[in-house]
């Protein structure tokens, strides 16, 4: 760097006021056929890069990202799963020695011995050899680290009901239209519609929906006369012939519910996504 | 006309120093596929950078749409998804680049480990770079919660247990996180959000400018 006097600036700027000429730095004596960064060969990168990309967008054109039900606490039945690049740290913890009272090993202590290891690499591993068989033992546990993320991964993806899940996407939801003409309709609004909704979709922490029940007209007859579960008996009011005017309600919505809920289940989220252009199978999230 | 205009900045600011500094080195042989087919593992790390800036820029036009309350953010997202023009793509890309930069940086990380190349005088920026994996795996989590769907949900309430299993400071780290020390609600989601689209992304240009002007300075580790 230049210093002294006779330093001249632009302006009071801190910017010399003599021009240096634009010269590339000298490489002549640099090992190797070498290639400029500029432009040679970052004009390959993006050759690279806009093929990645064609095949990103053609993932993203195939799969349509996932969106479920929204959000409802008192779901109680629904079974939790991570997103796929945590379901070894999910799987783990179903293992006995990091699971109930254990659970500090499989949240806090394995994973923190496996990622402090691998920040701390530099130091653990610090003799000069670059070489895998120089460095036996830091390859070896790597080896070893990486191997049972797969392994717990498969092991989680393959527990999973993967077809059950689909039913909890948005666009398998049955979207059914209520038949408020429907005679069963005026009868299920002055007895059902209090606990069970205005159109059949239940109320959280109060009573579950009524569209996809596994009944028939019999069988929901019984249930408004003598009660199930929480439900009490005696909550009907009404002639036989209402009863039979709710069934035949009940039952047609639902075989209207099932018919456009299958004619859509089977294009979307039922398939398992492709493994993309750069060869990885891992992204089965779906 | 374009020479003036560059010189015009160039005596005021003296650009060229800087131009340099980015753009004038040599690629050696070894990390060059177009002289070795196998130097294709070097391109893990552009690539994780390459879907970064993508999830930067999808993640800029989702909050164009994004609600974060929990009244609106589910009906948000899917009016985005069903309705708006492109939305699909944009959130689609989001989505899948969230999973495609996990692999990236999984396999950078891999090559950097199997060659060694975090040896000195490298380990620095190893153990930043094993910072910036952390702070991706943080907006893959954080991001989850988001479109209030029963998946985000239940998924978060399972992690934030787990940050409440955290010895000592567990509570105290849920509560940080969730806003409250038993509800997931509406303060959990304005939080998340807040760590997703604010100070994760800070830490995260912190970190990817430190990663870049460290290979910048020491260049690539040479061949095995």
């Amino acid at each position: 760097m230049q210093k002294g006097k006779g330093m001249k600036f632009v302006g009071d700027s801190r910017i010399k006021a003599e021009r240096q000429r634009n010269v590339p730095k000298d490489y002549s004596e640099y090992p190797g056929r070498t290639e400029p960064f500029w432009p040679n060969f970052l004009l390959k990168e993006w050759l690279v890069g806009a093929v990645f990309l064609i095949g990103f967008l053609c993932l993203v054109a195939a799969h349509p990202s996932p969106l479920e039900l929204q959000a409802d606490p008192n779901n109680a039945s629904y079974i939790p799963l991570p997103d796929w690049y945590f379901l070894f740290l999910y799987e783990l913890l179903k293992y006995e020695f990091a699971s109930a009272e254990y659970v500090v090993i499989g949240t806090i202590g394995i994973p923190g011995l496996a990622f402090g290891a691998l920040l701390l690499a530099p130091f653990l591993d610090n003799k000069p050899g670059r070489r895998p068989t120089q460095r036996p033992v830091a390859v070896t546990l790597m080896l070893l680290a990486v191997t049972s993320v797969i392994w717990l991964t498969y092991e989680s993806v393959a527990a999973v009901d993967w077809e059950e899940r689909a039913q909890y996407s948005v666009e398998n939801m049955a979207d059914v239209e209520i038949n408020t003409d429907h005679a069963g309709y005026e009868v299920y609004a002055n007895n059902c519609m209090s606990c069970h909704g205005e159109n059949l979709e239940g109320v959280p922490g109060m009573a579950p929906e009524l569209i996809g029940v596994p009944y028939d007209a019999e069988g929901i007859m019984d249930i408004a006369q003598n009660g199930i579960g929480e439900m009490p008996a005696g909550l009907f009011n009404g002639t036989d012939e209402e009863l039979n005017q709710l069934a035949e309600f009940i039952v047609e919505t639902n075989s209207e519910g099932e018919g456009s809920g299958s004619e859509e289940g089977g294009e979307s989220e039922g398939g398992e996504s492709d493994s993309e252009e750069n060869g990885e199978g891992e992204e089965e999230s779906a | 006309m374009l020479r003036k205009m560059y010189d015009w900045i160039d005596e005021r600011l003296d650009v060229t120093p800087i131009w340099r500094d980015i753009a004038d080195h040599e690629v050696p042989e070894h990390v060059n596929p177009a002289h070795h087919f196998s130097a294709f593992v070097y391109c893990f790390g552009g690539l994780t950078f390459f879907v970064v800036v993508i999830q930067i820029l999808s993640g800029m036009f989702l909050t164009m749409y994004y609600v974060p309350d929990i009244e609106n953010a589910w009906e948000s997202v899917r009016y985005l998804q069903t309705e708006v023009a492109h939305g699909q793509i944009v959130r689609g890309m989001h989505h899948w680049g969230a999973s495609v930069v996990i692999v990236m940086i999984f396999l950078h990380t891999l090559r950097v480990f199997f060659q060694g190349a975090y040896k000195k005088p490298r380990e620095l920026n190893w153990i930043v770079g094993v910072l910036l994996f952390f702070v991706i795996l943080g907006l893959g989590f954080t991001g989850y919660l988001l479109p209030w769907d029963n998946k985000a949900f239940f998924a978060t309430q399972v992690g934030l247990e787990i940050a409440e299993s955290v010895p000592f400071i567990g509570t105290e780290l849920k509560t940080l996180l969730a806003g409250d020390p038993t509800i997931v609600g509406a303060q959990t989601l304005t939080r998340f959000f807040a760590i997703h689209v604010f100070f994760l992304p800070a830490v995260l240009f912190g970190l990817l400018a430190a990663h870049f002007i460290m290979i910048r300075r020491q260049g690539i580790s040479g061949p095995l």
